[in-house]
């Protein structure tokens, strides 16, 4: 499959559902606080435009700081698990328990908790966004291959040797993987944390907007904003897919081109 | 360092040559057992004595607990009974192993796969550097310094898993079944290179192999084992011409000493 069909092929039915959209709103009357034309949106976009973009700044930094923050911690907390096999049967159940609690349940006592709403929003956001990252890097970091930790030993390793030289580079392609879910639920968490915590004034996120412009049937703006909240995220996907590919691109089958294999 | 370990009769009476006369031992095993926790009885009462600058292959089905010995020689596993003596110190970098995977760091190159030993014990300074490059050399990857292990064919991983092997100078080479994944060509070939590697160095070599040929054709001494539980059935001294080359395998020593081995193996096995 040549690489401009790959790209030209998905682009060409995205234009012809685009144009289907258009010509049936246009031919049914459907009014525009039902389902507006694409026209309507892209009229939206350019009208709204500099307003939305400031409320996406807001939502994308408390995404960007909740992917850091449980890139980090999520990172850390597998590395502890790794160190103390007790350790880890002791606190991941809780884990669990905090990544299978619906965000929308807990964020309103998280809100009332944390008080800086900045804090509170990557709290949210990061509480989503954290354990894809613990659960896949403690698998890499426990996947490392046999025959080599039985080279290490006898080569008389230390444990800090083994888990530098191993067990991280090891698990490095199974955080990428983690990363890159964590990636879209950051965002997710953000949008949830601003729907239930809907501050207002001048730092309004994407999420507010969203409801706010279905408040005021403007719709045109809620999809819009919606446009903005997946371009947003396909953004968010392919760098954190570009980072992968870069750094695991001698070595790992993820990241080999077909020539190379 | 006492003396040769004599040679206890093994059982169907096949009496097992001591180490050659002026040889000093390097390797003692006295009534190797090991039982694993699963209730397995891998190996019963294992007498082995080997000759430094020998090359003993361990031979036999699989399942017989030559890997298990292998791995109880290097220390990575504990005997279950018996005594594991070695005549070189057990500091890192004396004993070489190989596994029947290439076992490479996918992620380092060939230079950095082969310099690991010396990176794990801290020195990887200009002349560690130089003597893993004529390691590389050694195995014949010149000019594959810089490769990854994906960009390379079965066999010369393999090779690079040797050259890290050999990289150290270590006095006891342990080998299990290295070539048992390749195809034959690069088998017969990394026999040849093998059989060079051991006469320019000497190193003590333990092979485990399921092949009669490849053992007749590369060590100086066989151990036939029979399975569950792991015993050496026989002992025998190789008296295959050496240098050996392409012309042994079509002599006559190699196929009369070909047929004994493997009548020898049928027979443990059938017992």
């Amino acid at each position: 499959m040549s690489r401009s069909l790959r790209v030209a092929a998905p682009v060409a039915i995205g234009l012809v559902l685009l144009a289907l959209w258009e010509a049936g709103v246009r031919l049914s009357g459907v009014p525009v606080y039902i389902l507006p034309a694409p026209s309507d949106i892209a009229h939206s976009l350019v009208v709204d435009g500099p307003s939305l973009m400031g409320s996406l700044l807001v939502t994308l930094r408390i995404t960007l700081a909740a992917l850091a923050a449980a890139a980090l911690v999520g990172g850390a907390i597998a590395l502890v698990f790794s160190l103390s096999r007790l350790v880890e049967i002791s606190f991941f159940p809780y884990a669990v328990i905090l990544q299978v609690t619906p965000i929308v349940a807990i964020a309103p006592l998280i809100i009332i908790w944390v008080r800086t709403p900045f804090l509170a929003l990557l709290t949210c956001a990061w509480i989503v966004a954290f354990f894809p990252i613990v659960s896949n890097t403690t698998v890499g970091l426990n996947s490392a291959d046999r025959n080599l930790l039985a080279l290490f030993r006898l080569y008389g390793a230390s444990r800090w040797q083994v888990l530098w030289r191993l067990r991280v580079p090891t698990a490095l392609p199974y955080f990428l993987a983690g990363l890159r879910i964590s990636g879209g639920l950051a965002l997710i968490g953000a949008v949830v944390a601003e729907f239930v915590a809907g501050t207002g004034g001048a730092e309004t996120g994407l999420a507010y907007r969203i409801l706010e412009a279905g408040y005021r049937l403007a719709i045109p703006r809620l999809f819009a904003a919606l446009f903005l909240l997946s371009v947003t995220g396909i953004l968010i996907y392919l760098a954190l897919d570009l980072l992968s590919r870069l750094l695991l691109r001698h070595w790992h089958e993820s990241a080999l081109t077909e020539e190379e294999e | 360092m006492a003396g040769p370990c004599p040679a206890k009769r093994m059982n169907g009476g096949v009496r097992a040559p001591a180490v050659a006369d002026g040889q000093a031992s390097i390797l003692e095993l006295n009534g190797v057992s090991k039982r694993f926790a699963s209730g397995l009885e891998a190996l019963a009462d294992i007498d082995l004595g080997v000759g430094r600058g020998e090359f003993l292959s361990l031979l036999g089905p699989s399942g017989c607990g030559k890997s298990t010995l292998l791995r109880i020689v290097a220390g990575l596993t504990a005997p279950s009974a018996g005594h594991c003596r070695l005549a070189v110190d057990r500091a890192p970098g004396r004993i070489g192993f190989v596994f029947q995977d290439p076992t490479l760091m996918p992620w380092s190159t060939v230079t950095a796969n082969v310099m690991l030993p010396f990176r794990i014990a801290g020195r990887a300074g200009a002349g560690e550097r130089e003597r893993a490059l004529a390691a590389v050399r050694a195995v014949g990857l010149a000019g594959f310094e810089d490769a990854y292990p994906h960009q390379l064919s079965g066999g010369m991983r393999m090779r690079v898993s040797i050259a890290r092997a050999l990289v150290t100078d270590p006095d006891l080479l342990l080998l299990d079944e290295p070539f048992a994944a390749l195809d034959e060509i690069t088998r017969l070939q990394l026999n040849d290179d093998l059989l060079r590697l051991w006469e320019r160095h000497r190193p003590t070599i333990l092979f485990v192999t399921h092949s009669v040929f490849e053992s007749v054709y590369l060590s100086t001494r066989i151990a036939v084992m029979s399975a569950r539980p792991g015993r050496i059935a026989a002992d025998l001294a190789v008296d295959v011409p050496q240098p050996r080359g392409r012309a042994t395998r079509m002599s006559p020593e190699y196929a009369a000493m070909c047929e004994r081995v493997s009548a020898t193996l049928a027979r443990a096995m059938g017992a």
